[in-house]
This record gives structure tokens, C-alpha cells and sequence, in this order.
């Protein structure tokens, strides 16, 4: 038995990374293989998937995820900045450090729960962002944004090399490999994979079936003699390091911080993904992410002229009627397609595409089982 | 001395406008028990009440400048002013306070349909989507507003009489210096006003009890055989209508954009927790107590020994409320405590 | 290759063999496809060529975006050879045909920036990896302005910078590959100083309230320096966080602190926002000291001017261009615009057509796309007939010289449009300044 189910971990994780690490071939003929998309892809997919660990598994709505996203970026850019242009020591650091201040949120915010959480952590969120924003401006450069320049120490480059500054800015790099393009892309992609088969084993793990305990009866939990705390503020860690991962691969692909990340509404948008591809589920919030990004990528460049060119088999007073009916939605109208869509899902498909695609299956397979019934009944 | 009473004044408006917001908030919350993520949205909408009054107010003959042929330039005049002379002038000069009536019943009708269109679907949903699903409906409604009027802030004026300054300092025999806007005492006052009409109205009729009964025990009254979701239906209404007046009055203050709701949002969730969730005292107290606490955060001689307090200072003190008094400052048992 | 998206259960394993055989080719035919060229989006031996319009399409000035995009789309017929050609009917030197850059028809993608650097950059990415762009423009904001700018660098791509106003984006952050035609800071100090002079005298206290951002400190500080050139004192200068929308709070402590003079180093949402709560507060009834109290609002277009109403009236600025110069250029311009879309364009919009036309223009003279050479065409390059009257692109920094208008919001405007008076058109000696004084590196032609 367990090792079966080893097994199917394995194949789970085989088909998982031939999926992924193949995105940039299958992805073509949608017109989305191209890097930047791609990395987002991967970099948002790590996000969700840490996000769902705690909102997944718990329930526990937290609208100030955004601030790890935010707190990696400023860490990795810190880290080009003083260390090295090398991706090790930024992802590392984003990471630990996302992880303490996530300890020191989720320890204060899971002292209550329900919408009491939620309006803390978008407290935290909003003070987060305002201390970025103008208070710590020495540190994160405000709305500026906070970059890389000729002039940082880089103190470990310095020490092994004779950096000679020939004017440009140095780029992000992993042992002289480019993190820009396709090499980024399958840098991340690689953190993406190791990301979902850590979630993937605490899915599977006594932990994770508690934290599934914690979401169905938390009272129940309490009244067994199980302190549910230390498990929260765990996967609220574990949620927050995934954030703060995401947040430094952010900076690694492209060396900029700005405190617009660290806003309650980039918060939303995660939530957003999660719920879209189906809350709790190992593969919904990637395909969430997937879908969001890449109709956000495609619908908000869709200006009038692609319009009429979409629909120019139709006759002209078609045509034209077509466009203006449409040209709300797309272009600058993206977010009200957005929010329109989020809505639907909320109202009718709680449980995402996934439960979408779940039911679609149920009524073949119903279909199939009633037509074997009958055939046999006959 | 003068510094701190302007700041004062200053932080009871702000917190006029926080209270105003939260109070219609709490309303739902308590009585229906569902979180409103578009009530920020309801706020923009009254103000665009306002917008939308002074345009048809102001519709115009276009007298055209002919020496520009390529494009139509022109200069307008309102059918009111070509009608009634200065009575018509009077007139659109005063359409922000005169939009009130017209916001009164729109708010309304907004309000009723929201609830019987989607609110009504959620109540027994969990909160997270209660939330969600709002936040997304405030997205939709802001995306439409920015359809119709634009991305910048359309300029309100307040009437003319009110448009400046009032001599506060010189009335309490203080420095000429002390001046505080005409428009921002009215609003304090209206909404004193305002508070205090939801409070009597809850307090003294018969339909406010029961509201009031069903905040506190929705399931004892709904056995009493009173039809308790046809008054929410109602007192939703009501609080968009709070909202909204509270978005009219305040266009003059902040020009109005699509995006004014989403900005009040966070901070009208925390005063309603700091307030104590369903406590209509407690959002008001806290309204105006996190209102007059940011204005005194970002004095000079503050910021002097503490940069920046004025930013943080609203979600640190809601951060230590909820973990010192769990439900806030006047919170009753048993309200959303899951 | 769409046996790949096959459902993944029944993947035999020559699939298997194949994906992984077309997985490892992809990345070598991917990075090498496009940068195997001699340089990046070379639109090679195909018959068109494609432009990137970069401009905020939603957040607080999606107006201005949405009137730049106006101005590329006209830019782009124009080239084309479509409509009465606007202005390249006046520039002067010209090697435009009307026959798109190079014989090669011109076609556009569009993207948004939210005013939001990452969000720039993004869409800056998309552009320039999917959809091949040879030359992206926009703007509107600098701090966007800027992040952009060094992506043009690292990418190889010419950035023709839109709507940006702070110092920083041809200073300490110049990059070789951007562009911009649009005035600055030290420019706006430098025409507003003789006018402050002349109107308000040598004895004033200012007060500052400065967003905080790039743009809002090279304000403040080029504005300072003219002013206190002036012998003028500044009481203080506080900073707001960008979007702060209720400004009471930093409005308040003026009232008390002896100025006589608000500058507000504001744009968009911000200055309409704060300028009529310091409208209210009764700042333009104070007399301090026998003094009016007044205020400045440095740069200010009139799409502002409409948001602002009636508070900006009377009110001294400066800005790039108005609709109503007499100038042929600008008189081109305006007409095209305006029978295209029925009113007149605003400043952003000039800026980011004269940019696409500069563009296309140093192609034809260098006889190539290949970056290097355009580069070398545009720095330097003289030309008139553009509005503004002779122009120059300074080869050291990539900033435009040329006239600067100072502006004053119109007391009775004759039309919906006529909002702004011309003060006085500052000739472009007057806000010349040393390239070297701001630092920065333009960095290398070759990347």
C-alpha cells in the first residue's frame, strides 16, 4: 500500500514536471511561450500553491500574503545590491527573511480567526504597504522602486572578480547562466516543481490531514485535546516562505522592488487564482494562475484593430456591432472581465474550474454507468 | 493651542466620514451577517450620485466657437441658466447638497437590489466567500463607473457661499490663523445628523426594534413569526443609503474617481472591528476616535519623533485593540466570532 | 507539436521520446531565434515593421494614456502614408515618405503600464518578446519611465520615452537607449524663475508639499534652487505619499508656518486633489504679512486643468506644448488631431507623436533598424517644425532642447478646451543647463 502510493507520487511528480519544463513547446500554438509569461506563470504558480497551503487546507482567509511577496523582492534586490548578482543568496535570503516576518504576522494574526484574521492580516497588509511606500524610503525607495545601480558594493562579486563596470548595470545570473529569457524560465520552473512536491507531501502528510481537520471542525479539534495553533502558525510560515520565494524569483527575473506588490489588492489577486483553479485542490491554483495570467497578458493588449480583425469573417454592421459590444471587456475593460468572472465562479462553481471539470466528468461517467444500467436491465 | 484644534477639527471630520462608512457596515454586518466587501463601493456610487445630478443639472446648449473648424470647441450654457437667469445659476451651484434627494432613492433602489439580486444568495455561505464574492462585485461596479465617467476625479465645487473658509479661530477669540472649510463643518455636522437619524430610527420605531432584536437573536425573532428577511432586505437599503449620502457630501472634499471605494474599504473594515463587530456605537466611537488619532499622528512635532506614525498609526492601534479586547471596543458576544 | 497537449494519460512513449527530443531543441531555438540576428527583433526580410505603445490604460492617468494611444495610432497612419500626414508636413529635416520606415508598413501593439513600474515593465517584456516590437514608447509617469528605460538597455531596444517629467530620467538614470522629448524639472525651474520674479517679487516664503517619488523630489529640488536663486526663503518642504487623496492633514500646518507661497509638487489625481483642498482651507484668500498668499503648481496640462475646474484659475505653471501655438507644426498637429477625433490633443499626445516621428525619421537616415546607428541618427539631431520652435536632441544625455510655455489656468475660457493662457513661450536658451551636472551613464551602443 505505501508503496504504491509512493508510486503514484511519483508518477504524479513525472507527469508534473514533463508538463511544466514542456510549457514553453505546448504553450506556442496559445501564443503564450514566450519568456516573461512563462516565468510568471511559474513564479505566480509557486505563490498559489503556497497560498493554498493555508487557505487550501485551513480555510484561513489572508489577505496579506502580498506582504512576503513584497519582503522577498526587497530582500533579493538587497542582496544583488550588497552580495552578489549570483540568484543563490537572494532566493535564500527572500526566503528566510519572508519566513520571520511571516512568523512574526501569523503569530499575531492567528491569535483569532474567521474574519477577525482577515481583517488583521489586511491590517498588516495596508500597514506593511504604507511603511514601504513612504515610511521606510531609505530602504525600499518608495514608489520609486528599488534597483539595482553600477555603484553597489556587491561585496562577493568584488572578492572573486575585478569587476570592471563598463557602464551597463550587471545582470542576474547563476553561475554565469543568464536569468533572463528561457534560462530564467526553467530556473523557475525547476522552483516550481520542487515547490508543488513539497505540497504535494504535506498534502499527503499527518500535518497536512490535521490542517484539513482544522478547516472541516476547528472546535472539535480543540475539544480532542489538540492545541490547533502551532499547526496554523506553522503552514502560515510555510505559506508565507513560499510567498517570499515567489517575491525574490520576482526580482530575480527582473531586478526591481516596488512597494505596488506589497498592496492588499495584489493580495486579492492570489486569492483570486486560488479560488479560480478550486480551493484545496493539489492542481487548482495553477491552473488558476495559469488562466488569470494568461488571459490578463492576452485580453489587455486586444485594443479595437485586433477587434475587427477577430471578427473580420463577419459583415461589416456585425462586425462593427461585435466590437463595440465586446471592447468593454477587453483592453483597459480587462478587470471588469476579471471581476465578472471571479464573481461567476464564487457564485455558481465555489469549488473552481476543478469542481467544473469534476462535474463535467460526473455527468459522463452518471451517463455511461445509467446507459450500462439500462443495457443490463434490458 | 490653534495647531491642536485644527488638528482636532480635522480628525473629527475625517472620522465623520470613517464613522459614516462603518456605521452602515456594522448594519449589515449585525443584522444580516454578511461581510460587504462593495460597501466601499456604495460610497463611490453616492458620490457619483452627485456627479451624475450636476450633469443633468448642467445640461447645456453648446454655443460653438466657429473660428475652430477641425473639431467642435465650444462654450456651454446650461438650459437652466437660459430658462430661470440666476435662479437656474443658484441652482447648479448648489447641485451637490440638492443631489441628495435624488441619491436618497437610488441608494436605495441600488441597495434593495443588491440584496434581493446577491447578498441575499450569500447569507448562508461562509464569510470568505460572502467576501469574495462582494470584492468581486465592487470590482464590476467600479469597472463600470470608469466606463461611463473616466479614469480622473470630476471637480464637485461646493456652493459658492460655503467654498471657503470659516473664521473658527476668530469666533472663539484664538488666532485669525485657525480657519477650517465651510464645507468640511457641514459634513461634520451632516453627519452627526445622519448618525443620529439611524440611531433614533432604530431606537424609536417598531421597525427598528425588531431590527435591533435580530441583531441580537435573529433566530428568536424569526420564531416570533415576524418575516425577518423581508426588514433586512430593508435595512440594506438603508445602509447603502448611508453610504451613499455619505459619498455625496463628501464629493466636494475629494473629487470623485471609480476608485474612492476601494481606498475607505480597508479603512472602514478595521473601524468596524476596532468599534466591535455589530456595535453601531462602537463604529461610530471608533470612527471618530482612529480619526482624530491619525490627524494628531501626522502634527509636526509628532512625525518629528516618530516619521511616518500618521501611515501606520490607524492599523497598529486596530492590531493591539483586537489582541487586547477580542471584540473590540464595544463588541457584544456572539457576533462573528467563527 | 500539438501532440503534446494530447491528453496526458495515454502518453506512449515515442510521445515521450518526442516531447522530450522537441523540449531540448526549444530553448536553443528560442533565445537563439531571436538574438541569433545581428540584433533583437530585427524585422529582417518581412514587409512589416511593428511599434510598442506602452501606456497606462487604467489607474489614476489613464486619461492622459488613453489620449496618447490617440496620438501613436494618428502617428502610425501618418507613416503609413494614410490621412493629411499632420506634421510631416512641417518637419524640417525630413526623410519621410509616407511609405511606412524603410519601405516597410508600420503595424502596432498596444499594452498597459497601470502606472505601475512592474506592470511597465511586464507589458515592455511582452512586447518586445512575443510580439518582436522594434521601438516601444509611452508613458506618464517617471518612476515608469525610468524602470522601462533601463529594460530598453538590457533588451536592445529603443525606448521613446512619452510623458516624464523628472530629471532623473536623462540624469543619474539615462540609459543610451532612451529617448525623450518631453521638458524636465530643471527646465520648468529655470522658465518659471523670471516669472515668479516678476509677479511675486524677491521676498516670499515657500512651502513645499512634494509627491514622493523620483519625479516630486528632481521637482522640489530644481524648483528650490530657482527659487531660492530668487532670494526666496523655504519655510519647509514635506513630502506626501503618492495618492494620499484627503491632504488635509499636510495642509493644516501651513496655515500656521509663515509662508506665503504653496508649490505643490503634485500631478495628475494628486495636484487636482490637493489643490482644491488648499483651495478650500482659504490658502488663495490668506494674506500673510500684506502679502496674497499664492499658489504654484509647476507642471500641469489641461487635461488636469479640466479636473481642477475652477481652482486652477490664475494659477502659474508650466507645460511642454498647448494646442493653441501658432506655430505650423503645431497647427498641423492640432488639425489632424482634432478632425480624427473631434477635439484637440493634449501635451502627453504631442509628445509621443513627435517621438514616433523621430523615430522613424533617424531610420530613414541611418538606413537601418540596427540600434546602434538609429542611436547615432537621433543624438544630436536638429530639426524644427515640430512646435516648440528649433529643437535639438543633446547627444550627451538624450534630453530635447526647446521652448518651454509658462502657462496660467485661464480666468474665462471661451471654449471647453481653451483652459490654458500662455504666459510667455521661454526661448530655449534660457533652460539650457550642463549635461554633466546630473551624473549617470548612458552606457554602452552594443548591448
Amino acid at each position: 500500500m505505501k508503496i504504491e502510493k509512493k508510486r503514484s507520487d511519483l508518477f504524479i511528480m513525472a507527469i508534473f514536471t514533463i508538463v511544466i519544463l514542456s510549457m514553453p513547446v505546448w504553450l506556442s500554438p496559445l501564443g503564450a511561450n514566450y519568456p516573461d509569461l512563462l516565468q510568471k506563470f511559474a513564479i505566480f504558480g509557486i505563490f498559489a500553491i503556497g497560498y493554498n497551503i493555508l487557505f487550501g487546507l485551513t480555510g484561513y482567509l489572508s489577505f496579506g500574503h502580498a506582504i512576503f511577496i513584497g519582503v522577498g523582492s526587497y530582500t533579493a534586490v538587497w542582496s544583488f545590491k550588497l552580495l552578489s548578482m549570483n540568484v543563490l543568496p537572494a532566493i535564500v535570503f527572500g526566503t528566510l527573511f519572508a519566513g520571520i516576518i511571516a512568523a512574526l504576522v501569523g503569530y499575531v494574526s492567528l491569535r483569532r480567526s474567521g474574519i477577525y484574521f482577515s481583517i488583521l492580516t489586511l491590517a498588516f497588509a495596508q500597514m506593511f504597504y504604507n511603511l514601504a511606500y513612504s515610511v521606510l524610503t531609505p530602504l525600499t525607495n518608495g514608489e520609486t522602486g528599488l534597483t539595482i545601480a553600477a555603484g553597489d558594493p556587491r561585496v562577493l562579486d568584488r572578492l572573486f572578480s575585478d569587476v570592471a563596470t563598463g557602464g551597463g548595470l550587471p545582470s542576474t545570473e547563476l553561475f554565469g547562466i543568464s536569468m533572463s529569457g528561457y534560462s530564467g524560465f526553467y530556473f523557475t520552473a525547476v522552483l516550481l516543481i520542487l515547490a508543488f512536491f513539497i505540497s504535494l507531501k504535506i498534502f499527503n502528510s499527518p500535518f497536512g490531514l490535521k490542517l484539513k481537520a482544522i478547516k472541516s471542525n476547528q472546535h472539535r479539534m480543540k475539544y480532542t485535546g489538540y492545541n490547533t495553533r502551532p499547526y496554523l502558525v506553522t503552514a502560515f510560515i510555510i505559506s508565507g516562505m513560499f510567498a517570499g520565494l515567489a517575491g525574490s524569483l520576482m526580482a530575480v527575473t527582473d531586478p526591481l522592488a516596488g512597494a505596488e506588490r506589497m498592496q492588499w489588492t495584489a493580495s486579492g489577486e492570489v486569492v483570486l487564482m486560488t479560488i479560480l483553479g478550486g480551493v484545496g485542490t493539489l492542481y487548482g491554483p495553477l491552473l488558476g494562475v495559469a488562466i488569470i495570467k494568461y488571459l490578463e497578458n492576452i485580453f489587455s493588449a486586444v485594443n479595437e484593430a485586433t477587434l475587427h480583425g477577430f471578427f473580420s469573417f463577419l459583415p461589416q454592421w456585425l462586425n462593427d456591432t461585435m466590437v463595440v459590444v465586446v471592447s468593454p471587456f477587453v483592453g483597459e475593460g480587462w478587470h471588469l472581465t476579471l471581476g465578472l468572472m471571479f464573481m461567476i465562479v464564487v457564485i455558481f462553481l465555489p469549488g473552481g474550474v476543478t469542481e467544473g471539470f469534476q462535474k463535467i466528468k460526473n455527468r459522463f461517467t452518471k451517463n455511461k454507468e445509467q446507459e450500462k444500467l439500462k443495457q443490463g436491465g434490458e | 493651542m490653534d495647531a491642536v484644534l485644527i488638528q482636532l477639527l480635522n480628525g473629527l471630520d475625517k472620522g465623520a466620514a470613517y464613522a459614516l462608512i462603518a456605521l452602515g457596515l456594522t448594519l449589515v454586518f449585525g443584522t444580516l451577517g454578511v461581510v460587504n466587501f462593495a460597501h466601499g463601493a456604495l460610497f463611490m456610487l453616492g458620490a457619483f450620485c452627485a456627479v451624475t445630478f450636476q450633469k443633468i443639472l448642467t445640461i447645456s446648449v453648446k454655443v460653438i466657437d466657429p473660428s475652430i473648424t477641425f473639431f467642435t470647441a465650444y462654450k456651454e450654457q446650461a438650459y437652466l441658466e437660459i430658462w430661470f437667469g440666476d435662479v437656474g445659476l443658484t441652482i447648479i451651484d448648489y447641485a451637490v447638497p440638492l443631489s441628495i434627494l435624488m441619491a436618497i432613492p437610488v441608494m436605495l433602489l441600488i441597495g434593495l437590489a443588491m440584496e434581493r439580486g446577491l447578498i441575499r444568495h450569500f447569507y448562508k455561505r461562509t464569510h470568505a466567500e460572502q467576501i469574495l464574492v462582494t470584492f468581486g462585485l465592487a470590482i464590476v461596479i467600479q469597472e463600470v463607473i470608469r466606463h461611463f465617467f473616466g479614469a480622473n476625479p470630476i471637480p464637485m465645487p461646493a456652493p459658492d457661499i460655503v467654498s471657503s473658509s470659516a473664521a473658527v479661530g476668530t469666533w472663539l477669540g484664538l488666532s485669525d490663523n485657525l480657519v477650517y472649510p465651510w464645507w468640511r463643518l457641514i459634513y461634520l455636522s451632516f453627519s452627526l445628523l445622519v448618525i443620529g437619524s439611524v440611531f433614533a430610527f432604530l431606537q424609536l420605531t417598531t421597525f427598528g426594534m425588531v431590527v435591533r432584536a435580530g441583531m441580537f437573536d435573529r433566530q428568536m425573532v424569526g420564531f416570533l413569526g415576524i418575516n425577518v428577511q423581508r426588514k433586512f432586505t430593508i435595512v440594506f437599503g438603508l445602509a447603502s443609503v448611508v453610504a451613499g449620502l455619505a459619498g455625496v457630501m463628501y464629493a466636494p472634499i475629494l473629487p470623485p474617481d471609480y476608485h474612492m471605494g476601494m481606498d475607505f474599504l480597508v479603512l472602514s473594515f478595521v473601524v468596524v472591528v476596532v468599534g466591535g463587530m455589530g456595535s453601531l456605537p462602537g463604529a461610530v466611537a471608533a470612527g471618530f476616535l482612529l480619526g482624530v488619532l491619525q490627524s494628531f499622528a501626522s502634527m509636526t512635532i509628532v512625525s518629528q519623533y516618530l516619521p511616518g506614525i500618521d501611515q501606520v498609526i490607524i492599523y497598529l492601534v486596530a492590531v493591539i485593540i483586537l489582541l487586547t479586547r477580542p471584540r473590540g471596543l464595544m463588541g457584544r458576544k456572539g457576533v462573528m466570532e467563527d | 507539436m500539438s501532440e503534446n497537449t494530447k491528453d496526458q494519460n495515454t502518453i506512449s512513449r515515442r510521445d515521450m521520446l518526442k516531447t522530450s527530443a522537441a523540449l531540448a531543441a526549444a530553448p536553443m531555438f528560442f533565445t537563439k531565434g531571436a538574438y541569433a540576428k545581428d540584433f533583437t527583433n530585427n524585422p529582417g526580410n518581412s514587409s512589416t515593421v511593428t511599434l510598442g505603445f506602452n501606456v497606462p490604460q487604467t489607474g489614476a492617468y489613464a486619461d492622459e494614456g488613453a489620449d496618447e494611444l490617440r496620438a501613436f495610432k494618428l502617428a502610425v497612419k501618418h507613416l503609413n502614408g494614410e490621412g493629411d500626414g499632420g506634421m510631416m508636413n512641417t518637419m524640417k529635416p525630413m526623410n519621410l515618405t509616407g511609405n511606412g520606415i524603410l519601405g516597410k508598413k508600420v503595424t502596432y501593439v498596444t499594452g498597459d503600464t497601470q502606472t505601475k513600474s512592474d506592470a511597465a515593465r511586464a507589458s515592455a517584456k511582452r512586447m518586445i518578446e512575443k510580439d518582436n516590437v522594434i521601438m516601444f514608447s509611452g508613458g506618464s509617469s517617471s518612476g515608469v519611465a525610468i524602470a522601462v528605460q533601463s529594460l530598453a538597455q538590457e533588451a536592445g531596444v529603443i525606448f521613446m520615452a512619452g510623458l516624464t517629467h523628472s530629471n532623473d530620467t536623462t540624469g543619474k538614470d539615462k540609459r543610451r537607449y532612451g529617448f525623450r522629448h518631453f521638458f524636465n524639472a530643471k527646465m520648468t525651474g529655470s522658465a518659471l524663475g523670471p516669472v515668479l520674479k516678476e509677479e511675486m517679487g524677491t521676498n516670499r516664503n515657500a512651502y513645499h508639499l512634494t509627491s514622493d517619488y523620483t519625479w516630486g523630489w528632481t521637482q522640489e529640488e530644481s524648483i528650490r534652487e530657482t527659487t531660492e536663486g530668487l532670494g526666496w526663503n523655504t519655510t519647509a518642504a514635506v513630502k506626501t505619499p503618492v495618492g494620499a487623496g484627503d491632504f488635509s492633514q499636510f495642509i493644516t500646518p501651513i496655515l500656521n508656518s509663515g509662508a506665503d507661497t504653496l508649490i505643490l509638487n503634485h500631478y495628475g489625481k494628486d495636484m487636482i486633489n490637493s489643490l482644491t483642498q488648499s483651495v478650500q482651507f482659504g490658502l488663495r484668500d490668506k494674506l500673510v504679512n500684506g502679502k496674497q498668499f499664492e499658489i504654484i503648481v509647476p507642471l500641469y496640462s489641461r487635461l488636469m486643468a479640466q479636473g481642477a475646474g475652477k481652482n486652477l484659475q490664475g494659477i502659474l505653471g508650466t507645460t511642454n506644448w498647448d494646442w493653441q501655438l501658432k506655430d505650423e507644426g503645431s497647427k498641423a498637429f492640432v488639425k489632424s488631431f482634432g478632425t480624427e477625433y473631434g477635439f484637440p490633443p493634449s501635451m502627453a499626445a504631442h509628445t509621443c507623436y513627435v517621438q514616433t516621428l523621430l523615430y522613424a525619421n533617424a531610420c530613414e537616415n541611418a538606413g537601418t533598424f540596427y540600434p546602434p546607428e538609429v542611436i547615432r541618427q537621433l543624438e544630436g539631431f536638429k530639426f524644427d517644425g515640430m512646435g516648440n520652435g528649433a529643437t535639438e536632441y543633446r547627444a550627451e544625455d538624450h534630453q530635447c532642447f526647446k521652448d518651454v510655455l509658462v502657462v496660467r489656468g485661464k480666468q474665462n475660457p471661451s471654449t471647453q478646451f481653451d483652459l490654458l493662457d500662455i504666459v510667455k513661450e521661454v526661448p530655449r536658451a534660457q533652460v539650457e543647463y550642463d549635461a554633466s551636472i546630473f551624473g549617470g551613464n548612458l552606457g554602452p551602443y552594443k548591448v
